[in-house]
Parts: C-alpha cells; sequence; structure tokens
C-alpha cells in the first residue's frame, strides 16, 4: 500500500541561504503515515539538517504546528490518506520571524500569553479541603482547557499578519479559560487588559483560528464569549 | 555569558516545575532548563488521573494505597517512600486544586475520582475509586496549571537550552565532589554556557526512546540519568520497566488505562474477556505489568485477533456520553492514527514501552545517594521519572507517576530550599565546559561516519525484540554484544548539519549516547537478576526469588561494562507475599 509523495518543504539557513527556498523530495509513505514521519525520513535518510521542532508525536505536546498544504496544522495529526493527494508542501507557521527550515521564533507568542495573566488569580483563603466547583461551572470553561500553546490559531490570523500587536487567539483562549472559571477572581484586570486596542476588538471573526485548531477548540466562539464579558462590564 | 544561581532545574516537566514554585516561593534565586519550550513536556501526555485516597465516592485511606503501591511493585518498592507518597498524594492533589487545576466534578462539587489498575479497598478487596482527573488529560492539565503558577511566581526560564554536562567542584560523585552546575547548549544559536549553582534537581523524564514501540516523546533520552552516570552515579534498578498494555498497534501512542477504569473490557480473537483466567479479582485492573504478560500469552498461543500480534480493548458498551466526557482525547486518537471508530467498534491495541521503575538513586527528599549505605552527593538532587527513590518497585501502578512527580518534585524543591541556605557557591574550573565542548566538537568535525538515527532505529529493534515483556538468559545475552557493537559504531557518529543554529541533527546525536548508556545497564542489570518480579519476566527464572533477589540493583559505569552492586529494599509494614489479583 506504499506510495510515492511528493514533498516539498520550505527550507531556510540562516548561515547558508539568502532567504527561504522550496526544496521537494520524494518520499515512500504509507497512507496512514503522518506528515510528521515523512520529515523524518527526510531527515534521517535522505539530509540531516533539515530542521523543525517535535516532541510528543500525537498532538498533545504542540511542537509541531506548521503550515502543511496551505492551512496551519500539526504534523503529528495529519495523516497523508487525509491531504487526498500525494504532492504536500510544508512550511514554517506564517507571520512569525522564521529560525531555521520549518522552526519559528516563538518568544513573542508566549510573551503575549503571558500578558493576560494566565494563572488562577484569587485573595480568598483556600478551604483545607478542595473548593467546590459544580459540573455545570466546569463545563463552562472546559473547552479553553484543551489549548496547547501551539500557536495555529494566532498565526493563522490575518489581524494578527496585519497588527503583529495583537494579542491573538490563543492568549484569549488563556483568559477565556480563567474569565469563566467560577473559582477565579481576576476576571476584570484580564477583561481590562483584552479591551485594550491590541485586545479583542483586533479580532474580524474571520474563524481561521477555529478551522487551524488541532484540539478542536471553538476559538472565535470564545473570543466572542470574551468580547460580550468587555461590554457587559463596560454597560 | 556564564551566570551563578542558587538552584538549578533541568527538565521543565510536572517534577521540576513544582520544585521551581518551591524555590521562587521561598524566594531562592532559581532557574528552569528545559530543552524544549515547558508546556512540550512529556508530563502533559499523562492522560488517566492521579491517585489519592480522598475517598469522595467511597471509603477509601492512604494506608490502602501505599499497600497496593507496595504490592503493585512486587515488594521491590521501598515502603518508607510507599509511604511517603500515599500520604503527600492527599495534599498536593488539594493544593492543585487551588492552584486551579479544572478537576472533573462530582454532583456536590467536589473532585471526581474512578477505578485505576491495582489501587484497591481494603488490602485488596476489589477496585476502589482513588483516581482524580481532569478527563482524559489529567498530565496536560497538571502542566499547564504548574506552569501557570510558576509565571506568577516569576519563575526564570531557559527555554530551549540543552543540558549537556553536569559540573562537579572536589571530583566526580564517587571522589566526594559536590554539585556545582551544569553545562547548557543554548539551541538558538550553539553557544555553550556554563551556569554555576548551590542545588541542582535533575527533573529530565525518562528514556523510553531505547525501544522500538513507545508511547515516550521524541525528547525522553534519558539525559539526566546518564549524565549522572558518566559522573560516578550508578542507575538504579534498569532491569524494571513497564510496558503499558494498551497501545496503538504499530506506533505505541497510549491510549489510557482510565478506558478499563471506566469499565472498558480486554477481548481476544474469540471475543473472551481473557483477563479473567490471569487476575479473576481485578480483571481487566489487574496492574499493568500483569495485564502485558496476558495479552503476550494470548499472542502467542494464537488468540490474537486474527491470530495477529494485538488484541481488543472494548468500550463500545459504556455508551457515547461517558466516551465523549470521559475519554475524549484516546477517542480521537483512536480515530486520527487507526482509523477506528470506539463507540461502535473494538480498538486493536497491543503493548507499548511506557515507564522506567528505575533511574538515579535518591532518598526521601530528593537527595541523589550513590551507594548502598545511601551517601549522599551534595547539592544533586532527581524527582520524577528519572529519579528511583524507589516507590514503584518493580512495576509502577497506573496515576502513580504523576503522584511521584508532584510529591517528590515538591519534596526536592523544599529541601533544596533549605539546603542553600548559608551555603556558599562551589569552584568551577574555568575550563569546565571544555570536556563537552570537545565531545560535540567530535562529532561535528567528522567528516563521514555512521548515522545516529541508524544506530537509535537497531537498537529499538534490539531492545524491543530482546529485552521486552519477556526475557530469557538466551534473548538477553544475545542482546549485550549487540548493543555493546552499537556503541562501538556510535564513536564513530557523525552529522550532516555543521552549523551553529538550531542545530537538531548533533543534538540527537547527542541524545543517542544518553540511550546507549541506559540500554547497556538495562540488559546487564536484566541478566545478572535470575528471578521474575513486576516487570522484569524471566521466562527461564518464572518464580519470584526473595532469598536472593529481594534487593535493589546499582549499575556503576566502569572500564569494558557496567559493574552491578546491590542495596537492600526498606520494608516497614507489609511483609512480602505471593502477589495475586
Amino acid at each position: 500500500m506504499t506510495m510515492q509523495v511528493d514533498v516539498r518543504i520550505l527550507r531556510y539557513d540562516p548561515e547558508r541561504d539568502a532567504g527561504p527556498h522550496w526544496v521537494a523530495y520524494s518520499v515512500e509513505a504509507d497512507p496512514m503515515d503522518r506528515v510528521l514521519d515523512l520529515l523524518h525520513k527526510v531527515k534521517y535518510e535522505v539530509d540531516g539538517s533539515l530542521t523543525f521542532r517535535r516532541s510528543c508525536a500525537h498532538g498533545v505536546c504542540g511542537s509541531d504546528a506548521m503550515l502543511i498544504n496551505g492551512r496551519n496544522r500539526l504534523a503529528c495529526k495529519i495523516r497523508v490518506e487525509q491531504l487526498g493527494r500525494r504532492r504536500i508542501s510544508v512550511a514554517p507557521l506564517p507571520g512569525l520571524p522564521v529560525i531555521k527550515d520549518l522552526v519559528v521564533d516563538m518568544d513573542g507568542f508566549f510573551a503575549k500569553y503571558r500578558s493576560v495573566q494566565p494563572f488562577l488569580i484569587t485573595d480568598s483563603p483556600p478551604p483545607t479541603r478542595e473548593r467546590r466547583q459544580s459540573p455545570e461551572e466546569r463545563a463552562r470553561y472546559d473547552d479553553t482547557t484543551k489549548c496547547i500553546l501551539c500557536a495555529a490559531c494566532t498565526s493563522s490570523c490575518p489581524s494578527f499578519w496585519a497588527q503583529p500587536g495583537y494579542v491573538g487567539p490563543a492568549a484569549i483562549v488563556q483568559a477565556h479559560r480563567f474569565i469563566f472559571d467560577s473559582r477565579d477572581e481576576g476576571a476584570e484586570e484580564r477583561l481590562e487588559i483584552l479591551a485594550d486596542a491590541d485586545g479583542v476588538w483586533r479580532c474580524r471573526t474571520i474563524f481561521n483560528c477555529t478551522d487551524a485548531c488541532p484540539r478542536g477548540i471553538e476559538v472565535t466562539r470564545a473570543i466572542l464569549e470574551v468580547s460580550a464579558a468587555i461590554v457587559e462590564r463596560q454597560a | 555569558m556564564d551566570q551563578d544561581f542558587d538552584a538549578l532545574i533541568v527538565g521543565a516537566g510536572g517534577a521540576g516545575l513544582w520544585a521551581a514554585l518551591e524555590l521562587a516561593q521561598a524566594g531562592v534565586p532559581t532557574a528552569v532548563l528545559s530543552k524544549l519550550y515547558p508546556t512540550r513536556s512529556h508530563t502533559g501526555a499523562a492522560q488517566g488521573g492521579v491517585c489519592a485516597a480522598l475517598g469522595n465516592h467511597e471509603e477509601d485511606h492512604w494506608e490502602w494505597h501505599m499497600f497496593d503501591t507496595v504490592k503493585g511493585g512486587d515488594y521491590l518498592t521501598d515502603q518508607d517512600a510507599a509511604e511517603v507518597l500515599a500520604r503527600e498524594a492527599i495534599e498536593t492533589v488539594i493544593e492543585l486544586e487551588h492552584m486551579g487545576l479544572p478537576f472533573n466534578r462530582t454532583p456536590d462539587g467536589k473532585i471526581d475520582q474512578r477505578r485505576f489498575g491495582g489501587h484497591t479497598r481494603n488490602y485488596g478487596e476489589g477496585p476502589v475509586r482513588r483516581s482524580c482527573f481532569a478527563a482524559d488529560r489529567t498530565g496536560h492539565m497538571i502542566l499547564q496549571t504548574l506552569y501557570q503558577q510558576c509565571i506568577k511566581a516569576g519563575v526564570q526560564f531557559f527555554d530551549e537550552y540543552h543540558v549537556v554536562d553536569l559540573l562537579f567542584d572536589g571530583g566526580d560523585a564517587e571522589a566526594g565532589g559536590r554539585a556545582a552546575g551544569v553545562v547548557a547548549y543554548r539551541i538558538a544559536d550553539g553557544e555553550l554556557i556554563a551556569l554555576r549553582a548551590k542545588a541542582v534537581l535533575l527533573a529530565t523524564g525518562g528514556f523510553g526512546r531505547m525501544f522500538r514501540i513507545t508511547s515516550n516523546a521524541w525528547s525522553l533520552t534519558g539525559d539526566g540519568v546518564a549524565l549522572a552516570y558518566r559522573h560516578g552515579i550508578p542507575m538504579q534498578d534498569m532491569e524494571f520497566y513497564q510496558f503499558h498494555p494498551t497501545g496503538i498497534v504499530g506506533i505505541g501512542i497510549l491510549l489510557s488505562e482510565a478506558a478499563r477504569g471506566e469499565g472498558g473490557y480486554l477481548r481476544n480473537d474469540s471475543g473472551e474477556r481473557f483477563m479473567q483466567r490471569y487476575a479473576p479479582t481485578l480483571m481487566e485492573l489487574a496492574p499493568r505489568d500483569m495485564v502485558s504478560r496476558a495479552i503476550y500469552m494470548e499472542i502467542r498461543e494464537g488468540r490474537g485477533i486474527g491470530g495477529k500480534d494485538f488484541v481488543h480493548l472494548d468500550v463500545t458498551h459504556l455508551g457515547r456520553k461517558v466516551i465523549e466526557e470521559k475519554l475524549p482525547d484516546i477517542t480521537d486518537f483512536a480515530r486520527i492514527y487507526q482509523g477506528v471508530e470506539p463507540i461502535s467498534e473494538p480498538v486493536p491495541i497491543q503493548p507499548t514501552a511506557h515507564y522506567a521503575m528505575g533511574g538515579i538513586p535518591t532518598d526521601l527528599h530528593a537527595r541523589v545517594i550513590h551507594d548502598a549505605q545511601r551517601t549522599i552527593v551534595p547539592g544533586l538532587y532527581a524527582a520524577g521519572e528519572c529519579a528511583c527513590v524507589s516507590v514503584h518497585g518493580a512495576n509502577r501502578l497506573g496515576t502513580n507517576s504523576l503522584v511521584d512527580l508532584l510529591v517528590f518534585g515538591r519534596r526536592a524543591g523544599r529541601q533544596m530550599a533549605r539546603d542553600v541556605r548559608g551555603v556558599e557557591l562551589p569552584d568551577l574550573a574555568p575550563d569546565a565546559i571544555e570536556p563537552v565542548r570537545a565531545e560535540l566538537r567530535a562529532i561535528s568535525d567528522r567528516p563521514t561516519g555512521e548515522s545516529a538515527a541508524r544506530i537509535r532505529a537497531d537498537l529499538a529493534d534490539v531492545m524491543m525484540d530482546n529485552v521486552g515483556v519477556y526475557r530469557t538468559e538466551a534473548l538477553l545475552s544475545a542482546a549485550l554484544p549487540k548493543v555493546r557493537a552499537l556503541k562501538e559504531r556510535y564513536g564513530r557518529v557523525h552529522v550532516d548539519d555543521k552549523g551553529l543554529v538550531f542545530n537538531t541533527d548533533l543534538l540527537e546525536a547527542r541524545e543517542v549516547g544518553y540511550l546507549l548508556d541506559c540500554a547497556e545497564t538495562t540488559v546487564v542489570s536484566a541478566l545478572a537478576r535470575k528471578e521474575s518480579r513486576g516487570a522484569h519476566a524471566r521466562e527461564d527464572y518464572p518464580a519470584r526469588d526473595d532469598v536472593n533477589f529481594l534487593q535493589h540493583t546499582l549499575a556503576y559505569r566502569a572500564e569494558g561494562g557496567p559493574r552491578l552492586a546491590y542495596k537492600p529494599v526498606t520494608i516497614t509494614r507489609f511483609e512480602p507475599k505471593p502477589r495475586t489479583y
């Protein structure tokens, strides 16, 4: 059942190349192979200098988000047969500075994550046992707890491409996870931060983020819920 | 840019992050180094839960949890450590909830709990609901929550700094030297940096990548264990490596034991729940070593599905609601990686290399010890999977990996905060980084030679085929020269990438060297242990032998191959008994 697949990779080595350029590789693949498997075949059998991040290889660590056939995906969570053709293009995430080959600079992304105070804020002293939270209260923010900070959403967002200062979908998802947690008391501070010019209002509800999320989070909906909370607070 | 800190933490999984949090809260200048971004650490892949005797559904006691841990470890568990684990599990889980961890909840708002393999009520009477969970992404939520708290506490992170050597003052561990810091390779530009500290914690995780079929991330290459070994610290109990029963066929991705905790069945080719013949009381919830052996037996006797090398995990009777609410991620894995729909059809599974019970020997305060007399290596600590305290003995129970890294990560941070007070910084030789610089340069400068990836693949084949679930003298004796031949080939390893920027080719070559050290001690330790205990199953010695082998193995680096020594097991409450379920 194996087949030859044409994998085109946008490569760039700052120590050798003037700029990014496409390199084509013909790789033997099984339809059940992940795109990550193809990248490994190139690295281990053809050219060891091909560079990409990866760790868990099953979609939970968030290392290997990249642009695959024009969409942001995790290379370890997309199979060759799902792509439906024998030509596969792989490029680094758009909108982020490229360090080498498929590796982008994530420092700015994580700085934005940190800017929304992504941690439980509470002044009340904790009880000796667990705080109580009903299953319904827990369900309210379940979706946004799934985020693995892979940056697929933020780097798919045209508003982010146009306004690199925009805090971006991933940071808003992280804020949402706390704003709607019944135990948290820091919603005011977070909503203040996100009401800023580079906050939620940059969202144009294009839905690229929701489409890109490998965890199936309804990202645009989360952004709209945060926007609604800001409006409610101001009213 | 060499720098000084009071404390350094190598690895940013659960153990490293909790230690960092304790140190930051105590006001100790601390840095955390990770070869990844912290949220990529493999703690995040843990699924099913974290056990603590909260008793939120039914009566439970930490003494029961302690007993299960000791029995699960086939009595190789150090019982003082198991007592610490079971007692402190309760307060660490409550603390995690206070930090914001989104546990699933009972109808009255308490932390929800479910059954898990080997965890029982009243010393083995039947399964108990002890595993606290957040759907089937408990590890993800632990990693996220601890990272969030570290950001809140202002912990300093060195992201994508690959630690490539440990530094000592006054000679290596055997010479009585003291840990003095680390050498880190900055992945972004290939710079080597010496970081000096009064206390160094190794929290680098496991080394499952020495096997072909594994649940482990690519990054789990035994870095901390091998670096300590190269500086005179033994590897303890390396022959005990856990194969998790339910991995995705061929690629080893884990399908959580939570599937069985929620009531899932294992079936052979005729549809029989075969565990009734191996563990009539606990059935599918027997400990992992037993379930993995049972699966191998079924396959060997021709009862694998269609006579092939896998059996079925069947959750179809649980219904869509339970599957989607409590097992969403593993359902997704089965769909994506196997094209199977768990709601309506059984999932093909086979055992997958999962967890190292062995590692760097430590005491109850995460201080590294280097001999049978428990002599402390000043300034060096280890916690989490890379450490061996030993709470897991010969076989770890499900969820106890998370309990271990939480309880002993926390203890490590607290102990380090106490130990750095009033202590001077160690002395570092000005050329401290030169040995590792030379080792890396030797690889880079070699124009041609062996491929690290090929050596790693060959190693993974040998370990899987000869040092897996069942072992014999013949298999192990054949493995040893093969591993040594791979070490010899490794002496000629070369890389294609000669650059300085983000050179993963070079770092992966370095990692293969660590895996080879771990594999060699595993084989040598397994050959010498002529008994079957926990995960170490010798077909030529099928019985447990408490007269000769109720002791821990210590494997030291030596000329011509590892030298073995033994250390007594600590027994406090529970005398060894035959292990049946």
